[in-house]
């Protein structure tokens, strides 16, 4: 079982963006189970969505506090919240920002990170700071584990409140392209 | 063919609700049901559901409509939960009596005071008595497939009783996961015919009385009013040979099979067992595997029907351990416990036979049940089974601190 937190902040599309990924899972023949954090629904407050994935099926639906791999949606929210909290070993670090690596802390847990300006992205794409499926451009490229197609695929049954799907599909290929990948000792892989 | 979705808790439940083709469906928005009421709106101004939809001023009208649409012979449908429950409770306690086979699911929600719109199952646990049906949902897929059985259930001639399909706020109504749509011909076949009113239809060619007055201490009052009580118990208890038997029919058209009224798992060769009740079940499941693995002879028993009471498919169950823990996401104030260790206390009498029980009372507005505090429940069954008496509950979230939460971290 892999399980992969996100967090932004309300407004960015962290939990449709958990959504859409399970959807491409799917696609993927894997078995998901998908919940947002139960918070009060306020623009820019901090906000979390919890996804894991699996091979068979998947019986426990809880929150999750030992990440595999972390999602973040927007650049100033790892001031603000601990986004590393109870990562496992091995983790995977997917963050929005246009800073290079040696100008972010993260703990030893993490072993790869996928940096993406993609409030940069979103600014040019959408006119408004919105990561959601740059950052799932982001995670394909990072990880691996789900093909740019799928995440598309994903959205095509999303109702978008603020663009249309075409728009939310060059975003993910921009995140997938622009997204540059380290492993754990800062050199990058792509 | 049926085809396979992705979605939440509240579209699987208003997706059940399509293919049950309903006449005439009342709704009235509250957290977190208010989503399954929007799905439905969207299906209805989609032409997926061909159904009178009412946006009404409240939840007591809700189901006031919905009874003049039963007794004129619809098919209804609604959704509700906490507050709107409790505003809904005087025609909710009429339902039953009147003998009309309304399903309305209860996406359920913890009660306030204090503040809190999160889950809990506080609300459908405070209606327990009412004369609904009530059947608990693990996941979306079972509550899709729930809520089209318990149209055979509400409307089948020997039961005649509004049945309640309940699934956890929150967790089951944001929470996403593969869900597999039947084909409408496939649930057409399976429902029949509609019966929703053969009993006091509002007919000019067979006018009968529809809730008579009754009751008082002279005359054919007295009788009459013990005739509708004994009635309703009557259908309650068919109820639990006709939910089994809708199951195992439902089995037959989808290939999905559930337990009716509850389920034993790892039970055969077990020492002690865990009760659950809901989507926490999935949670439960894990830990008693992993207890297996380390050697514990662990089962788990989860209702599904919690009214009629399972009583004789519980007692099967209790005869094969020797210890319960129950955990329950709501309170029985006054007991001071959770509502199913009550009713485990009521069902064991029948057991002739003294069991160690542990109340565990957790998930109360939103709050999570994790492996993590799974592990606990089973530990501490472990101590019930080996001699130590618990006199008060366990309430399981009551020293959590969860990290990576963003409540807690701003």
């Amino acid at each position: 079982m892999y399980e992969i937190r996100f967090h932004g902040r309300g407004g960015q599309g962290a939990v449709l963006a958990s959504k859409i990924l399970a959807k491409a899972l799917v696609e993927e023949g894997k078995s998901v189970k998908a919940i947002p954090s139960f918070g009060f629904e306020r623009r820019g407050a901090p906000v979390a969505a919890f996804l894991r994935f699996d091979d068979k099926v998947i019986r426990q639906t809880t929150n999750i506090y030992h990440p595999n791999c972390i999602i973040c949606l927007d650049p100033t929210l790892p001031r603000s919240v601990d986004i590393f909290s109870g990562m496992n070993p091995k983790g995977i670090w997917v963050q929005a920002t246009k800073k290079s690596l040696d100008q972010l802390a993260f703990p030893s847990t993490v072993s790869r990170v996928g940096l993406c300006d993609a409030f940069g992205i979103a600014l040019e794409i959408f006119g408004r700071a919105i990561t959601n499926s740059i950052m799932l451009g982001a995670f394909a490229k990072t990880t691996g584990m789900v093909s740019v197609d799928s995440v598309c695929k994903g959205m095509e049954s999303v109702a978008f409140r603020d663009a249309a799907l075409d728009k939310n599909i060059q975003a993910v290929h921009r995140g997938y392209e622009e997204t540059k990948v380290f492993d754990i000792n800062g050199q990058e892989v792509s | 063919m049926a085809r396979t979705i992705v979605c939440d808790g509240n579209e699987a439940a208003a997706w059940g609700v399509a293919l049950s083709r309903p006449d005439m469906v009342a709704v009235y928005p509250i957290t977190p049901q208010s989503s399954l009421a929007e799905y439905i709106s969207q299906f209805v101004a989609d032409g997926i559901i061909q159904a009178d939809l009412m946006d009404v001023e409240g939840e007591h009208s809700v189901l006031s409509v919905l009874q003049g649409a039963c007794l004129a012979g619809a098919r209804t449908f609604t959704a509700t939960c906490g507050q709107g429950l409790a505003f809904m409770f005087e025609p909710y306690f009429r339902t039953p009596p009147l003998r009309l086979p309304i399903v309305m699911s209860i996406v359920t929600r913890d009660g306030i005071t204090p503040q809190c719109v999160w889950g809990g199952q506080q609300d459908a646990m405070t209606v327990r008595e009412a004369g609904w049906v009530h059947m608990y949902c693990e996941n979306n897929q079972e509550i899709l497939d729930t809520v089209i059985m318990a149209y055979r259930i509400a409307e089948h001639r020997d039961v005649m009783l509004p049945v309640n399909v309940n699934h956890d706020g929150n967790y089951l109504s944001y929470g996403v996961e593969k869900v597999e749509i039947p084909d409408q011909e496939e649930v057409d076949a399976f429902l029949g015919e509609k019966n929703t009113n053969w009993h006091a239809a509002l007919d000019p060619d067979r006018p009968m009385g529809v809730d008579p007055l009754t009751g008082g201490a002279g005359g054919l009052g007295p009788a009459l009013f013990v005739r509708y009580r004994k009635g309703l118990c009557k259908g309650m208890q068919n109820a639990l040979g006709v939910i089994t038997e809708v199951h195992k029919e439902w089995e037959k058209t989808s290939g999905r099979s559930y337990a009716p009224l509850i389920e034993e798992y790892r039970l055969e060769d077990a020492d002690y067992a865990i009760m659950t009740i809901g989507s926490m079940t999935g949670a439960g499941k894990d830990a008693v595997d992993a207890a297996r693995e380390a050697g514990e002879r662990i089962g788990l028993v989860k209702i599904k029907t919690f009214r009629p009471f399972p009583l004789q498919a519980l007692r099967e169950a209790l005869r094969k351990v020797k210890a319960v823990g129950v955990v329950d996401r709501s309170v029985s104030f006054g007991w001071n416990f959770g509502p199913v260790y009550q009713e485990l206390l009521s069902a064991m009498y029948f057991l002739n036979r003294h069991i160690p029980a542990v109340s565990f009372i957790g998930g109360l507005a939103g709050a999570d049940i994790t492996v993590d505090h799974f592990n606990r429940v089973i530990e501490t069954t472990a101590m019930a089974l080996h001699g130590e008496v618990f006199s008060e509950p366990v309430w399981l979230n009551e020293n959590d601190q969860s990290p990576g939460s963003d409540r807690v971290s701003q």
